[in-house]
This record gives structure tokens, C-alpha cells and sequence, in this order.
């Protein structure tokens, strides 16, 4: 165990976390907007953003599945220490995390008929968040909304398995934005 | 130790609450099962709006409670209490200064803005519930968008009164798929479920958390030739004249005499003093 897996949670924890919540609910709430947290850093490779939504998300209750580059020992420890979170293949996480080209979407749970919030949500770490690309609608959303989404197809074929599906957190540095499976991409 | 955690509830319950609501956001009007806490105040006092709110609390919010659209009541000011209590938060009578306002039962006459969130709290979640008794079958019943049973209940309603005569709790559909119970509110506040803040339902003693992000299509149950009416009582408030606002009926003496006031007393006291 290193230095730096006991470092980088929060401070003040129940008040970091309601804070970073807030924007994550807003995030949710309002598809595709952008939205900045802040408080966490964590070891490399994953962004403040992804940490974030890590230490205010995850505990013993929600396996999360590192994809990738992010299935590392300093990210293993520093999850473990954190949140206490298992580390699971796909089929039995709660939450992942990697990048888009890691994620191999096709085995993370979607929910049941009766349980459609039994389903992963997806922390897809990405270069850059722009409002412009792909224009998003649906609840949250008044007329219409742009996001630099990494394609459109897989996203257009989750939403037409509404309400089965996953639903989406791109984390990018300390920003970040949310695409339920509820939005309508174009 | 004298002080309390932040927002009362421990950070383990915050998080179940939170993924919970985060679920009921993608996927709106959908009851997601919540592990709800036993609260200091009984069922029934808005134990399931009082985690959603202390879930979603951050230092800087100032918080409004009302309670059927008064501030003055006990349930209201013991909630606020409780907050400024174990949250630290700075408090409201005003809607529009509020960041986050629970309610029981109404929806305030000011409209409500971006930014702000409205918790509700719910007695019963489910919708179908006083016409199926089982969890199992409602659950398979709103997983294959199974609603003609609602609808026979209305077409009852019209067969029997010649009115649609549901007049709180009445039911919606959202995003053209689940049936949601919008808590008792008066179905005057129906048309207002669509609105740019964000709406969190609380169900305590029944363990559901729903939500309804902004701008989400809320249509109200009805049929082509007896349209859904946002009906309220065919007076002006006696005590600001306002025509347009949802009122209660209240007994001002001891002889009987009637009167019918604004059941939103910001909104009341607000026309009140602007000279109106």
C-alpha cells in the first residue's frame, strides 16, 4: 500500500459529498449539461471528476467494474481504502469506470421489466466535455441540448430499450455531465 | 457528543438514498425501492421527504417546508426545525428565495425556477394501489404498461358522478410511460408537474423514492370526451381576492361562518402586503 492510496478522499466528507452530490443530481436532472466538482484527487489515471463521483457514489453496497487502462493496483487500493467498493466483472457491478473503447457494453446489467433501476451507471472518462455534437432530448432537457458524445448508435439503442437500460456520467478533468437512458440522441 | 452529522442521516444511508434517486431521475415517474430509515417522527409526517431532503441538502441551501401549502403548520415548523437543527440550514417562508422546498400536498402558486428542487412527501407511491392490493402484481403491471385497470376506475367515477370526481392524488402518465401517483396534491396542481425545477417523491413508511426531472411531459389521466379540468372552489380568497389560486374552506367563528382563503400563505401574504 502506498502514500498516496490513503490521500486524496475527502476532508470533510458528509459536506464534500452533499455538495458533489448536488451537481451529480443537477447533472442527471439536466442531460448534457456541464458541471464542475472539485475535492478529490485521486491517483492517476482516473480524473478529479471520476473520483468524485466515486467517493460520493460507491460503497460495500456497489461492486464497480474498472475497464482497462483503470483496472491498475493503485486504483484497486485506493477504491478499497475510499469506499470499500468490490472490484467485479461486468455482469455484476453497480458501477464502471474507463473509457469509452474499454467498456465493452454489452454485459453490464440493464435492470429487469419490474426492476429497471437494478442497472449499471456508466463513469465514462473522456478527453474533453463540449456542449456541441450530438443533440440530446428528453426529460430534463426544455427544447434541445449538445454534447460530444463518443457515438450516437449505441446511445439511440439504449434509449429504445427505455426503461431497461444504462445511464451515462462523462467525467473529463473536474468537469462533468450525465446522459440517462431517458434521452433521445440525434 | 452534541452535535449531529451533517443533515442528520449517517453517510451510508445518504448514498443508498442518493444512487436511489439518481435512478428515479432516469427513469422518471418509476418507483425506485428504497432501504428508508426509521426517522425521529412517526409515519406519516413526512418521514420519506425527510430523507430525500436530507440527501440532498448542502450547507448553503435555504430550505422552505409547507405543509398543504401553509408554512404555519406544526408538521411544517417542526421540519424546518429539524433542518436548521442537525443541517445548519438557513430557512424560508419565501418560494422564491427557497433553493429546496418539501411540501406536503401542494405545489406553490409561484412557479418555480431552475436551480430549485421540490420534495414531496408521499403516503402511498403506488398508483394502483387501492385497485390491486399486491406489490407483485402492480410491479408486473407497470412493467408491462398494464394501465386499462386505472382507466375503468375513472370511466367508475364518470358512470357513478357523470364527473371524472377524483380530486387529489390524481393519477398521471409521464413521458407516455408510467403511471405515477403525484402524491395527494389537489389536481388544481396537476398542470404545474411540468415545471424547470427538479421533483423528488419520498415515500418513508412505503420504502419508494421517484422523480420527475424539469421540463418532464406529465399528462393527466383522461378521455376525449370528459377532458381532465384543474378544478378548485368557484370563489376569490377572502382575504387577498385572488382568483387563481387553490383555496381552503375554513370555519372563521363560532357561528359558522365560512371563508375561503389561499392555501399557499407566502403567495396569500404576499398579494396581501403589495396592496392588492
Amino acid at each position: 500500500m502506498e502514500g498516496h492510496t490513503l490521500s486524496g478522499g475527502f476532508g470533510d466528507g458528509p459536506v464534500q459529498t452533499a455538495v458533489a452530490f448536488r451537481e451529480i443530481m443537477e447533472a442527471m436532472a439536466r442531460p448534457g449539461t456541464i458541471r464542475a466538482v472539485e475535492g478529490a484527487t485521486p491517483p492517476a489515471p482516473i480524473s478529479v471528476a471520476a473520483g468524485v463521483v466515486i467517493l460520493t457514489l460507491c460503497d460495500a453496497d456497489t461492486p464497480i467494474h474498472l475497464a482497462g487502462a483503470y483496472d491498475c493496483k493503485p486504483l484497486r487500493e485506493w477504491i478499497a481504502f475510499h469506499t470499500g467498493a468490490p472490484v467485479v466483472a461486468p455482469d455484476g457491478a453497480a458501477f464502471a469506470l474507463g473509457r469509452w473503447s474499454d467498456l465493452a457494453l454489452d454485459n453490464y446489467p440493464i435492470g429487469t421489466p419490474e426492476y429497471p433501476d437494478r442497472s449499471a451507471t456508466m463513469i465514462v472518462e473522456s478527453d474533453r466535455l463540449k456542449p456541441e455534437g450530438a443533440s440530446l432530448r428528453g426529460p430534463g432537457i426544455k427544447t434541445e441540448v449538445a454534447l460530444n458524445l463518443p457515438e450516437r448508435a449505441f446511445f439511440q439503442a439504449n434509449c429504445a430499450r427505455y426503461p431497461l437500460g444504462l445511464d451515462f456520467i462523462f467525467t473529463s478533468g473536474a468537469q462533468m455531465a450525465a446522459l440517462p437512458r431517458s434521452s433521445k440522441v440525434r | 457528543m452534541t452535535e449531529y452529522t451533517f443533515a442528520y442521516l449517517d453517510e451510508q444511508t445518504k448514498r443508498m438514498i442518493r444512487r436511489a434517486i439518481l435512478k428515479g431521475l432516469a427513469i422518471p415517474g418509476y418507483q425506485v425501492p428504497f432501504a428508508s430509515r426509521e426517522m425521529p417522527m412517526p409515519y406519516g409526517w413526512g418521514t420519506g421527504g425527510v430523507q430525500v431532503s436530507a440527501a440532498v441538502l448542502v450547507p448553503c441551501d435555504v430550505l422552505k417546508v409547507i405543509d398543504q401549502g401553509a408554512d404555519d403548520t406544526t408538521n411544517a415548523v417542526s421540519i424546518r426545525r429539524f433542518f436548521e437543527k442537525t443541517a445548519g440550514v438557513a430557512v424560508t417562508q419565501d418560494t422564491q428565495a427557497a433553493t429546496v422546498i418539501q411540501t406536503r400536498h401542494r405545489i406553490p402558486e409561484a412557479a418555480l425556477r431552475e436551480g430549485q428542487v421540490l420534495v414531496y412527501q408521499v403516503p402511498i407511491p403506488e398508483p394502483l394501489r387501492f385497485l390491486e392490493p399486491s406489490e407483485v402484481e402492480t410491479r408486473k403491471m407497470h412493467s408491462l404498461e398494464d394501465y386499462g385497470l386505472m382507466h375503468v376506475k375513472l370511466y367508475e367515477d364518470i358512470s357513478r358522478h357523470g364527473a371524472i370526481a377524483t380530486a387529489y392524488a390524481y393519477p398521471v402518465k409521464v413521458e407516455g410511460r408510467y403511471v405515477m401517483d403525484p402524491s395527494p396534491i389537489p389536481k388544481f396542481d396537476n398542470p404545474k408537474l411540468d415545471m424547470a425545477a427538479i421533483q423528488l417523491f419520498g415515500a418513508g413508511r412505503e420504502q419508494r423514492i421517484y422523480a420527475l426531472p424539469p421540463y418532464t411531459k406529465v399528462v393527466s389521466l383522461d378521455f376525449d370526451d370528459f377532458p381532465f379540468e384543474a378544478s378548485k372552489p368557484d370563489h376569490p380568497c377572502g382575504l387577498c381576492g385572488a382568483q387563481d389560486s387553490y383555496l381552503d374552506e375554513l370555519i372563521v367563528d363560532d357561528d359558522g361562518t365560512r371563508m375561503f382563503m389561499c392555501s399557499d400563505t407566502d403567495f396569500c401574504a404576499k398579494r396581501r402586503e403589495g396592496g392588492s
